[in-house]
């Protein structure tokens, strides 16, 4: 068991707690800051955001947030950079969420190389079909270690979920509610979806994304799963921070 | 009418997975699924439905006023030295193609039960032919159009909103038809049970550029009888049309594409020149990618990003291009060109002052070529007229040679 997300729920299976940060945001080489303070102030997994021009699932807060770190000069070729030696710093368990095309373009083997070579653990595209990815990619990933995470919605049907949870690893996203990132639709709502989850039994675990923001909404969601993702509110906290390490550590505190 | 006709087997037609040859898919997330998943299960059966094949010819008879005339161009001809025809779609209801799609699937819409529509827009044509088939229906509408294109095509704006509809700028990006495309999968994606997104164009995830294609086939389906009818012979020596994610021209090749001897000319926007980093030259510019959900040629960054593309066109101001015109490229099946603003501004009054016709900016850029493809006397061009001018008005006046500014 090398890959750090199993070590993770190997040894933590509830209250797991997942922020999303754009990398390359708020400023080009605020990559690695972010994830040291993330580390240092109790964030059990660190999803690093690879930006892309046209990111379809996210509000207009985690877009900005990408453009802002394309027009800071973010690519994949400087996000491996600044990842060169990340790991003699960083220990928790990283994803790295994006969308197909630019991972298409970087190569998919040659991405899932890099990723293995800087020591992430796993990736998120939420655009990358199931079906291809079980025909042309999977042995590419597993070559690496690598997990792949897929989402599943509260439309998702029972045999699709199985599916998914048979193709993923690491842990399965499950989105709160049909919405694009940050909608903030109400929660409470959402309870029998989880439930039905949870009587699953599914091999891996669940974390909870899509409007988490907040210790109550935390708290709902790691009482279904094991832990919740946290993304457009963490990008919200630290878009303005006039000191970065001090609202990250508001932000963490005030969610644990 | 043969929209729903088996295809499968066909080089040229979409395949049992939604793609042609390496072109197509649905790279769509989940949060996407079940919406595209139903649209996949059921739009066919659909189409075959005896019902629905009849009020969709009724309603493009009766209410969009089909079949379009086949026109001879009497002085086109002359001036170019071939036998040129144009496909008026410019006489349809709302004035350009875009309404023989917006008919079918507003019927598949109802037929899938849902009540809300949503849609993007370029030039408003896509746009003013959903909101007008959304007051037929008595269906609430929403357009989503770029910020710049809602400036430089006011007068579709305005007829979106007498129609009912609710327009809603995109303000993200390039401000253009990627990005009010973008939107409106945003709002689907947040409105996943109620709301149909009727796409304009023959992109976006499978079944969308196959669904597209066939509603719009009724081009090429009256081409061929047109054609006897009037020189004895079905097929064309030329099919030409204007492309931007190229549902007008997807229509007008469909009934030839399986007939080799009909040469297909696409004609691309080049913008200030292909080369100028102004233009909307995908299979020029574009390497293959994925936009909207579709694996298709791309204009992108070295990193992936996808780039803003330029028309003054808005209505191919789009920096993809169709999976069908992917594969037509890549096969050679279709010769691609590229045409200039200046060069469709005077395609435009070249055929005003000619034929008495007003074309569409868009549909200029196909006119503005018949110059460069080496035609005999005797061979039948078809040319596409897609749309009419008069949301392009502003632009031709403000670009007429001699005006300084002052009257016109």
């Amino acid at each position: 068991m090398s890959n750090r997300i199993d070590q993770l729920f190997a040894g933590k299976r509830t209250g797991v707690l997942n922020i999303y940060c754009t990398a390359g945001y708020p400023e080009l080489n605020d990559t690695l800051p972010v994830m040291k303070a993330l580390q240092q102030y109790g964030a059990d997994i660190i999803e690093l955001g690879m930006p892309f021009s046209d990111p379809l699932a996210d509000g207009p807060v985690i877009q900005d947030s990408s453009n802002r770190a394309i027009r800071n000069g973010m690519s994949l070729k400087v996000l491996f950079e600044q990842l060169k030696d990340f790991r003699e710093q960083v220990h928790v368990p990283v994803l790295l969420m994006g969308y197909l095309n630019p991972v298409l373009l970087y190569g998919i083997e040659n991405f899932c190389k890099k990723c293995a070579e800087v020591g992430v653990d796993g990736v998120i595209l939420p655009d990358l079909p199931m079906d291809e990815y079980e025909s042309e990619y999977k042995p590419v990933f597993e070559q690496y270690g690598l997990h792949l995470v897929f989402l599943v919605t509260p439309e998702t049907s029972e045999e699709r979920i199985r599916k998914i949870d048979s193709l993923s690893k690491g842990f399965i996203y499950a989105v709160s509610s049909s919405s694009t990132t940050g909608k903030d639709k109400d929660m409470g709502n959402q309870q029998i979806y989880f439930e039905r989850l949870k009587s699953l039994q599914l091999k891996n675990p669940v974390l909870i994304g899509f409007g988490i923001k907040d210790k109550a909404t935390f708290d709902a969601a790691t009482t279904h799963s094991n832990g919740g993702v946290i993304g457009t509110a963490f990008i919200r906290a630290i878009e303005n921070a006039t000191n970065l390490d001090t609202a990250i550590q508001q932000f963490v505190a005030g969610v644990k | 009418m043969k929209i729903a006709e088996n295809t499968f087997g066909s080089k040229y037609h979409v395949d049992e997975k939604g793609f042609y040859g390496r072109f197509g898919g649905a790279y769509i997330p989940e949060m996407l699924y079940p919406n595209v998943d139903e649209l996949q299960r059921n739009y066919l059966a659909i189409l075959r439905e005896p019902g629905f094949q009849e009020e969709f010819d009724q309603l493009l008879r009766d209410y969009v006023g089909r079949p379009s005339p086949l026109y001879f161009a009497k002085r086109l001809s002359e001036k170019y030295n071939a036998k040129i025809y144009l496909k008026r779609e410019d006489l349809n209801h709302t004035g350009a193609h875009k309404v023989n799609n917006t008919i079918g699937q507003i019927l598949l819409a109802k037929r899938l039960g849902k009540t809300r529509i949503i849609a993007e827009t370029g030039a408003g044509q896509h746009g003013v032919a959903t909101a007008t088939v959304c007051a037929l229906m008595g269906l609430e509408c929403v357009v989503y159009m770029g910020s710049i294109d809602i400036k430089r095509q006011a007068p579709n704006v305005a007829r979106m909103k007498m129609l009912g509809a609710t327009v809603v700028p995109a303000t993200s990006g390039s401000q253009t038809l990627k990005d009010a495309c973008n939107e409106a999968i945003r709002d689907w994606i947040n409105n996943p049970v109620d709301t149909h997104y009727i796409l304009g164009t023959a992109a976006g995830p499978h079944p969308y550029p196959d669904m597209v294609t066939r509603f719009q086939s009724v081009i090429s389906e009256e081409i061929k009888k047109q054609l006897l009818e009037k020189t004895g012979r079905e097929n064309p020596d030329y099919v030409m049309a204007c492309i931007g994610g190229g549902s007008n021209a997807a229509g007008a090749y469909y009934h030839f594409l399986d007939e080799p001897d009909v040469k297909l000319i696409a004609v691309e926007a080049g913008g200030k020149g292909v080369h100028s980093g102004h233009s909307a030259a995908t299979t020029q510019l574009g390497k293959l990618g994925i936009i909207h959900a579709s694996k298709t040629l791309l204009m992108q960054t070295e990193d992936g990003q996808i780039t803003e593309p330029y028309s003054i066109s808005a209505g191919l101001d789009y920096p993809g291009i169709g999976p069908l015109h992917a594969h037509l490229y890549e096969t050679g099946r279709a010769t691609f060109l590229n045409a200039t603003d200046d060069e469709a501004l005077q395609a435009a009054y070249e055929l005003t002052r000619l034929e008495g016709i007003i074309p569409a900016l868009e549909s200029s850029h196909a006119l503005s070529k018949l110059g460069q493809v080496a035609f005999k006397p005797d061979d039948v061009v078809v040319v596409c007229l897609s749309g009419r001018g008069d949301k392009d008005m502003e632009t031709y006046i403000r670009n007429l040679p001699g005006n300084t500014g002052g009257n016109v």
